[in-house]
């Protein structure tokens, strides 16, 4: 279908952005890569008046490490994180969640702030920046304000952020020693939105044949309405020794606080499952020995 | 919401195929609909155009993207390359070779965005299996190949390409 009309200005500053969402309040809509928009446009799903495009701001794009931080503008596409050098060191989760995304095509246009602006709980940079522990830059004619990605999730589609603000960049701190990263995601063929997916981080503390798993976060995605936390799992992984035992320990505490919505193709019972497996898979890779 | 009653324009310059395009077009129009409409470029199709059938794929600034999902507006100044292109490269003649010797196609409604999304895996995969192959065209419909002949033809200019075909070809360097 074709979209309906609608009036388009190329943002040309933050400032500009600030003073055009001023004036047109929620009859505008940011366009940034447009990869999720532009489609819902198609299906006539909304008709905002205007669309401000802030692809040309080139202080948003862009990756850099500060103070332990990796930075990541709020216009950098998909592939230019599949391809970061800076990420893969970093942020490995990131390069392993990539490929998830789409297609070639999508994840050449998509960035990572159109992503997490737009909230959708099947999304996987979502839940990649909560098991990240990262902080969101939000600007807006009143000044920058940060906040927490275990904050900024508000619901499916909604977030923290007010109707004058603009998400400017995510920062996540630097993988730290012994820290590992793992990403996976089921779904019914590549590129499609997933049943279910896990992004999952823990530091590693490995003698022989012990191992033991300490700030364990698993955040989980495509399970209800925002990517989710399972503190309860996560509290029993990190409680001792990892031992088959204190898996099945995890297992049932996750079973316990997950409440997955179903989906047109999986029922909640299938979900949790889904969830359960990629649960352990995590577990294998997080405690697996460095590959030499 | 304010639907505005007028429907407004954009004058957009745009390079399509190497020949510069100027032309003024509703803000709302997609470049598929830009290509097809007003530079009488027919070989970039419309499929699902919401971004999931893959037959609007086109280059932009050297990159796949879908045609559908993305404004003319926002390729003003931008370089756009499509399956027609006047000057095809050898690795995308090869492709078209291949689709027919290998029947990759029956109506061809998917093939143009096929291709486009091929050629870029040939040049930034060479090393490309065939699941991988199978994966990175996952997000290109054909509604009557079935796929096989598909990955059979780009299997085989994958492998021509190891065996040297196009080593006098170097891929262009893409930004």
């Amino acid at each position: 279908m074709k979209s309906p009309v609608f009036d388009y200005v190329r943002a040309t500053s933050p400032q500009h952005v600030f003073k055009l969402l001023e004036r047109h309040g929620d009859d505008a809509r940011l366009l940034a890569g447009g990869q999720t928009l532009l489609a819902t446009l198609n299906l006539r799903l909304s008709s905002p008046a205007l669309l401000i495009d802030i692809g040309g701001l080139a202080g948003l794009r862009g990756i850099s490490v500060q103070g332990g931080m990796l930075r990541i503008g709020a216009l950098t596409t998909h592939v230019e994180i599949e391809e970061s050098s800076q990420v893969a060191q970093h942020a490995p989760l990131l390069a392993m969640a990539a490929p998830h995304i789409a297609h070639r095509a999508i994840r050449n246009l998509g960035t990572i702030g159109g992503t997490l602006a737009y909230a959708d709980p099947a999304a996987e940079w979502p839940a990649c920046v909560l098991a990240l522990g990262g902080t969101l830059v939000l600007q807006s004619s009143r000044g920058e304000r940060r906040l927490a990605a275990d904050d900024f999730f508000l619901g499916i589609y909604s977030t923290a952020m007010a109707a004058d603000e603009l998400l400017v960049a995510v920062e996540l701190p630097c993988t730290a020693q012994g820290e590992r990263q793992t990403f996976d995601e089921l779904a019914r063929r590549r590129g499609d939105y997933a049943v279910a997916g896990l992004a999952a981080c823990a530091r590693v503390d490995a003698h022989g044949d012990a191992c033991r798993l300490h700030d364990v976060r698993l955040a989980f995605l495509s399970l209800g309405d925002r990517p989710q936390r399972a503190r309860q799992a996560e509290a029993v992984l990190q409680s001792g020794p990892l031992t088959e035992a204190r898996i099945l320990d995890a297992d049932a505490a996750l079973r316990a606080e997950l409440d997955p919505f179903a989906d047109l193709t999986h029922s909640a019972a299938a979900k949790k499952q889904l969830a359960a497996t990629l649960m352990r898979r995590a577990i294998k890779a997080l405690s697996a020995p460095p590959a030499a | 919401m304010n639907t505005p009653t007028d429907h407004p324009t954009r004058r957009v310059s745009v390079i399509v195929n190497g020949t510069l395009f100027l032309r003024e077009v509703e803000c709302r129009k997609h470049l598929v609909d830009f290509l097809r409409d007003d530079c009488g470029m027919k070989g970039s199709h419309l499929g699902c155009e919401h971004g999931v059938c893959g037959a609007c794929t086109v280059r932009l600034d050297g990159r796949i993207v879908r045609g559908c999902l993305v404004l003319a507006a926002m390729a003003d100044g931008h370089s756009v390359e499509t399956v027609e292109t006047p000057a095809p490269s050898p690795r995308l003649r090869a492709l078209q070779d291949a689709f027919i010797e290998h029947n990759a196609l029956q109506c061809g409604y998917c093939t143009p965005g096929m291709l486009m999304a091929v050629l870029d895996l040939v040049e930034r995969r060479p090393q490309a299996n065939r699941e991988q192959v199978r994966e990175w065209i996952s997000g290109n419909y054909c509604r009557c190949t079935g796929y096989h002949a598909i990955v059979d033809a780009v299997c085989a200019v994958l492998d021509q390409q190891r065996a040297g075909r196009f080593a006098a070809n170097a891929v262009e360097a893409r930004a």
